[in-house]
């Protein structure tokens, strides 16, 4: 026991220089905290993203298919002239509006409810139950519409023995892709609009109520714009969730999604990986505008 | 305020919805126990057949075995560099300050299939460098990259609700910053550790874009579903495997969500960060 106090207490006092030298000079503190992970997203992460964009602008050398390291814009110049990208694009954008509208008007009841209607205790059981699903396995929820669309599957029985209407034949249908799509993103769209609701002071309703204002004026001239923050931070995930998504419309659809063409481009024999660059930034450039315009609403104040 | 009609129409339409949110999860639930080969409603009858044809199964085994070594690699690389850089963030004043959270929250904002191909472009273009290959390193790598955020996070949440008073008094009682920091900040920040490394083990077990780009040949638990639900007859075992990787997912979120309990709780927030 006295034995081994020495060098402990050597240690100790080591440790204890190191430490008192250590506080003197926040800046080294500083940096020795920064520079792992700072260092790893610059070099890791922000190094492949610049890496891919100046991809985008190269090309494939037709006669060694080897990526030639000239710059130009004959990507995007492909891009814009092949009608078929056009076509590809306007679906991709036009299921991700569908989606996105869809979701506001799902989540905002439930949304409503629990911001303002439901008891305390009852409120927060919500929250957890509408951001469960999130957590449980993103492919396991879409591999769960697969089975419940399908041929002979639950929505076929349900429309066939309790609606009496026949089979729908949603299986693999742009159908199927929205719906899977707005099952995927509801509890994120739920959750900002749910913050924007809460914020809203009781009293401003009651003196909207008090100045003869029926239900519908006070939703549509004050909780409306009120919550108008929160729906476009949950539009923002609807969004841009679909738009990059290629793993949904491979699984339940039979079109191609700006995502599916991108990893056609870029995998198996295709070797194609500029012009897959080009098309990828192609969602990046337009959740770019979106972001812009999602400011002004001051959409950033309710994420 | 709300008129008792708009309040019974509000209650139906929230329970409505709930049930859109539950029923898909709960029919994974039945086929998994489905005597059916097909996916055909109703199930014949009930079975726990596959639970051992699933278990037998060498290629699930082994994806499994994968994607563990993989969440637990990417889940210790973003405790330490997501503890990192809150630290920086709470206790200095430093230019671009502000950019820190907005840089780790990119690889998650941007669609998935742009954080796996600049990725894949990096590793193909080390490979040519470096003589970098693709395997569970740059699965890690890849996972680690958009688990940083969600550690982040939970830390600094944490440092901004813990008393400075408490770090002054360790060190007025004498104490150096290694002793402080092992008795005193640690201590205080340990369940909001544990929440952001299960939630960040939760996101790279379900993670199936960015690894599709990183993992080369090499199979995870998602792949392995994947290319399962591809092809047009799926497996009954593959019912059994969607049933574990729920809860397997959902256990570790349960559970951070219990230990940030107290301080408002990991999920809403947490929520934002659950992009694919």
């Amino acid at each position: 026991m006295v034995v081994r106090t020495v060098p402990a207490a050597e240690r100790m006092a080591g440790r204890r220089r190191l430490s008192a030298w250590l506080h003197e000079r926040p800046r080294l503190r500083l940096i020795l905290l920064l520079v792992p992970p700072l260092g790893w997203m610059v070099v890791v992460y922000l190094g492949a993203l610049s890496l891919l964009f100046a991809t985008a602008f190269w090309r494939i050398d037709p006669l060694t298919s080897a990526i030639e390291r000239t710059w130009g814009f004959q990507n995007f110049r492909t891009l814009v002239h092949d009608s078929v990208y056009r076509v590809i694009t306007v679906r991709t954008v036009g299921i991700s509006a569908a989606v996105t509208v869809t979701d506001i008007a799902l989540a905002f009841p439930l949304a409503y409810y629990a911001a303002r209607v439901a008891a305390p205790k009852a409120r927060s059981t919500l929250l957890v139950a509408v951001t469960m699903p999130l957590w449980s396995s993103y492919l396991v929820r879409v591999f769960a519409w697969k089975t419940i669309l399908s041929g002979g599957g639950l929505a076929d029985w349900t429309t066939r023995h309790v609606l009496h209407i026949g089979s729908l034949q949603l299986g693999a249908s742009n159908w199927a892709v929205w719906l899977t799509f707005c099952y995927l993103w509801l509890p994120f769209v739920i959750l900002p609009i749910y913050a924007s609701l809460e914020r809203i002071p009781g009293s401003l309703l009651e003196a909207s109520g008090d100045l003869g204002a029926k239900a519908w004026t006070t939703f549509r001239r004050v909780i409306w714009p009120l919550a108008l923050p929160g729906v476009v931070a949950g539009s923002i995930f609807a969004f841009s969730l679909t738009l990059g998504d290629y793993i949904t419309p491979t699984l339940v659809g039979n079109r191609l999604f700006i995502g599916n063409v991108v990893f056609n481009f870029v995998s198996g024999t295709a070797n194609q990986l500029p012009l897959g660059a080009a098309f990828a930034l192609v969602p990046v450039a337009i959740m770019a505008l979106y972001l812009l315009v999602a400011r002004k609403l001051g959409a950033f104040e309710a994420l | 305020m709300e008129s008792r009609a708009a309040r019974i129409l509000l209650r139906a339409a929230t329970y409505v919805v709930l049930g859109f949110l539950y029923v898909p999860l709960l029919v994974i639930v039945i086929y998994a126990f489905a005597n059916t080969r097909g996916q055909t409603w109703p199930p014949d009858g009930f079975t726990t057949e596959w639970f051992s044809v699933a278990f037998r199964n060498h290629a699930v085994r082994s994806a499994l075995w994968l994607s563990l070594k993989a969440g637990l690699g990417a889940t210790a690389l973003a405790l330490l560099l997501g503890t990192a850089a809150a630290f920086a963030v709470h206790r200095f004043r430093f230019f671009g300050r502000e950019t820190i959270a907005f840089v780790l929250v990119l690889p998650i904002a941007l669609p998935g299939i742009v954080t796996g191909l600049a990725l894949s472009s990096a590793i193909t273009f080390g490979g040519q460098v470096f003589g970098l290959s693709f395997g569970l390193l740059t699965i890690i790598v890849g996972h680690a990259t958009f688990c940083v955020v969600v550690v982040y996070n939970n830390v600094v949440a944490r440092l901004r609700r813990m008393q400075s008073s408490m770090v002054e008094a360790s060190m007025d009682l004498g104490a150096d910053g290694w002793q402080t920091f092992r008795y005193v900040t640690l201590p205080s920040m340990s369940t909001a550790l544990m929440a952001g490394g299960l939630l960040a083990f939760a996101l790279s077990f379900d993670e199936i874009v960015v690894t599709t780009f990183t993992s080369g040949a090499q199979t995870t638990l998602p792949i392995w579903i994947f290319n399962q639900l591809r092809l047009p007859r799926t497996q009954p075992a593959v019912n059994v495997v969607a049933m574990a990787v729920i809860l397997l997912s959902i256990v570790p979120v349960y559970l951070a969500q219990r230990l940030t309990s107290e301080t408002g709780g990991a999920l809403p927030g947490a929520a934002r960060e659950r992009n694919v």
